[in-house]
């Protein structure tokens, strides 16, 4: 091993020791707990699938799962969609020295207490909130929309608010590293903008499109803020029963469980999607 | 192109429009968060300055921030100086280290619970806190810090070498300096995070709490929501001028490399 090697290696170990203690070591242990069962306070420690057997059994904790997955679905689709127009915005049409100024300003409220965004959304989709008062004061609607609180599409409309810059930044990032003169190119050989658009920019985008898709998508699966603040008793996720196994039902083994089977799906649905857009990309 | 511009507009209200409600209802003086508005009151912000379980919360907070920013910044300094170099298992470690990024906060916390209290039968603290946040923590300082060394010429540190500095002597009086204004960003948005987070706080926080469990718990009262937005008017001014102070950090060290800077935190 030669000195640099050796010097990386002292450099990284505290690091990483501490990701291995503190990470590594503990997701293995919540994998090895979802294999055990506790009755009350007394834990029972052969290895069984009890606790799998239950997920799969029990319809409740397929309902929370699958809608999991549709809402952080939706608003992975809706925040990727309305961000790409804003990246390409800042990456195309801002001055190269105004950009930075942009990119501050879109990541300013990500940064601004995220309990407190979740709450004032619930404030504005309320029944006396910001769009109904404003409805209701022009006159456009005579009684409140009920539609946009306590639902999902409460929790996809501030789901999609709160990741916004997740999603924005990476499509920037990819934007950025086009080479415009393939753009040139592109519009001097005759293809039209819309043309050069769907055949050069989009296709070029395509890894920071998917990249936003994941940064996103992760996260808001298991997030349970959101879907207990503003998504009702339908809008509860995976992560609120989660959460509800670990701090009130003092049943650990199922929780940790629950936690497996949620990583296990979204690690799969991530796979299939970067695979996907692979086999896409080469073909 | 107008179409587009307008668009990045009302993107940007949407993005502002619920930190510009918060003003709004914190001086407002109906009880009820929701319009119509009624009289003028600081009663709230007064309110703020008698509560000592707010103000205990607001230590601990302040408390978990300082030291996770120092030691994340520490790694994060570490972290950016190792991936500079090639050694035998470095993607897998850098993965490892990286990954807290794209994992869902309630694994962490999970995971954490999990050994703490079923493993190991420690208490929760602070410290638990703490424990959880460099994680989540030190991927953001190592972005921030790689991108400070790389807007560093590698041969400065070299000519300082070659001019008789020991590596350490050469790394303190030559590399230190020039990603100094890395380094603040790192610490400041790492204190950030930490301030602000909330779902792996609620899991390990023990009985004392940090500012958002506390505020999560005030959540419940409809009676001390005006209180609520009147501290929420109060952390977006600080969060601000902090993230303001760290932008200007990374732009004065994007400047000191005399490399073009067009990009954000991320």
């Amino acid at each position: 091993m030669n000195s640099e090697a050796k010097r990386g290696l002292v450099l990284i170990s505290p690091v990483a020791a501490y990701a291995v203690l503190l990470l590594a070591a503990p997701m293995g242990a919540v994998l090895l707990f979802s294999f055990w069962t506790q009755d009350f306070l007394s834990l029972d420690t052969t290895l069984t699938l009890a606790n799998y057997r239950e997920i799969l059994a029990d319809p409740i904790y397929r309902v929370l799962m699958l809608r999991s997955i549709k809402v952080a679905a939706a608003a992975t689709l809706v925040t990727v969609i309305t961000a790409f127009p804003i990246a390409y915005y800042v990456s195309f049409h801002v001055a190269p020295e105004r950009k930075a100024l942009w990119i501050f300003l879109i990541t300013i409220p990500f940064w601004i207490s995220y309990l407190i965004r979740v709450f004032l959304w619930k404030v504005i989709l309320g029944f006396n909130g910001v769009i109904n008062a404003s409805l209701t004061g022009i006159g456009l609607i005579d009684e409140p929309l009920t539609f946009i609180l306590y639902n999902t599409n409460a929790v996809v409309i501030t789901l999609a608010h709160a990741f916004a810059p997740f999603a924005i930044l990476p499509i920037y990032v990819a934007l950025e590293r086009i080479d415009r003169s393939l753009l040139e190119a592109a519009r001097d050989l005759g293809e039209s903008a819309l043309g050069t658009f769907r055949r050069i920019t989009l296709p070029l985008a395509m890894p920071g499109v998917v990249a936003a898709m994941l940064i996103v998508f992760i996260p808001t699966v298991g997030d349970y803020v959101t879907p207990r603040l503003v998504g009702g008793p339908e809008g509860l996720m995976i992560a609120n029963m989660i959460q509800t196994q670990f701090l009130r039902l003092d049943n650990a083994p199922l929780g940790a469980a629950l936690a497996v089977t949620a990583m296990v799906l979204v690690a799969a649905l991530a796979a299939a999607l970067v695979l996907a857009t692979r086999r896409r990309g080469r073909s | 192109m107008r179409a587009l511009w307008a668009y990045a507009i009302a993107y940007l209200v949407f993005l502002y429009l619920p930190i510009m409600l918060l003003p709004l209802f914190a001086f407002n003086e109906g009880t009820i968060i929701a319009f119509p508005l009624k009289g003028f009151t600081t009663t709230w912000f007064a309110e703020l300055g008698q509560v000592e379980a707010l103000h205990a919360a607001l230590r601990n907070s302040l408390f978990i921030a300082v030291i996770t920013a120092a030691i994340s910044t520490l790694f994060g300094l570490l972290g950016a100086r190792a991936g500079q170099v090639r050694f035998p298992g470095r993607g897998p470690v850098m993965g490892l280290v990286m990954l807290p990024l794209v994992l869902p906060e309630i694994i962490v916390a999970v995971a954490l619970l999990v050994v703490m209290v079923q493993v190991l039968g420690l208490p929760l603290s602070s410290w638990t806190v703490i424990a959880a946040h460099v994680l989540i923590c030190t991927p953001f300082s190592i972005a921030i810090l790689n991108g400070a060394f790389q807007n560093m010429d590698p041969s400065l540190e070299e000519a300082a070498q070659d001019l008789g500095e020991t590596p350490l002597s050469a790394f303190v009086k030559v590399t230190l300096p020039l990603i100094a204004p890395g380094l603040l960003a790192s610490f400041l948005i790492a204190f950030t995070i930490s301030l602000d987070e909330f779902i792996i706080a609620f899991f390990l926080t023990g009985n004392e709490p940090t500012l958002p469990v506390y505020i999560w718990g005030l959540l419940r009262f409809p009676a001390r929501l005006p209180v609520v937005m009147a501290l929420g008017t109060l952390l977006v001014i600080a969060s601000i001028l902090l993230l303001t102070v760290a932008e200007a950090a990374r732009r004065r060290s994007a400047r000191r490399s005399g490399r073009t800077d067009s990009g954000g935190f991320l």
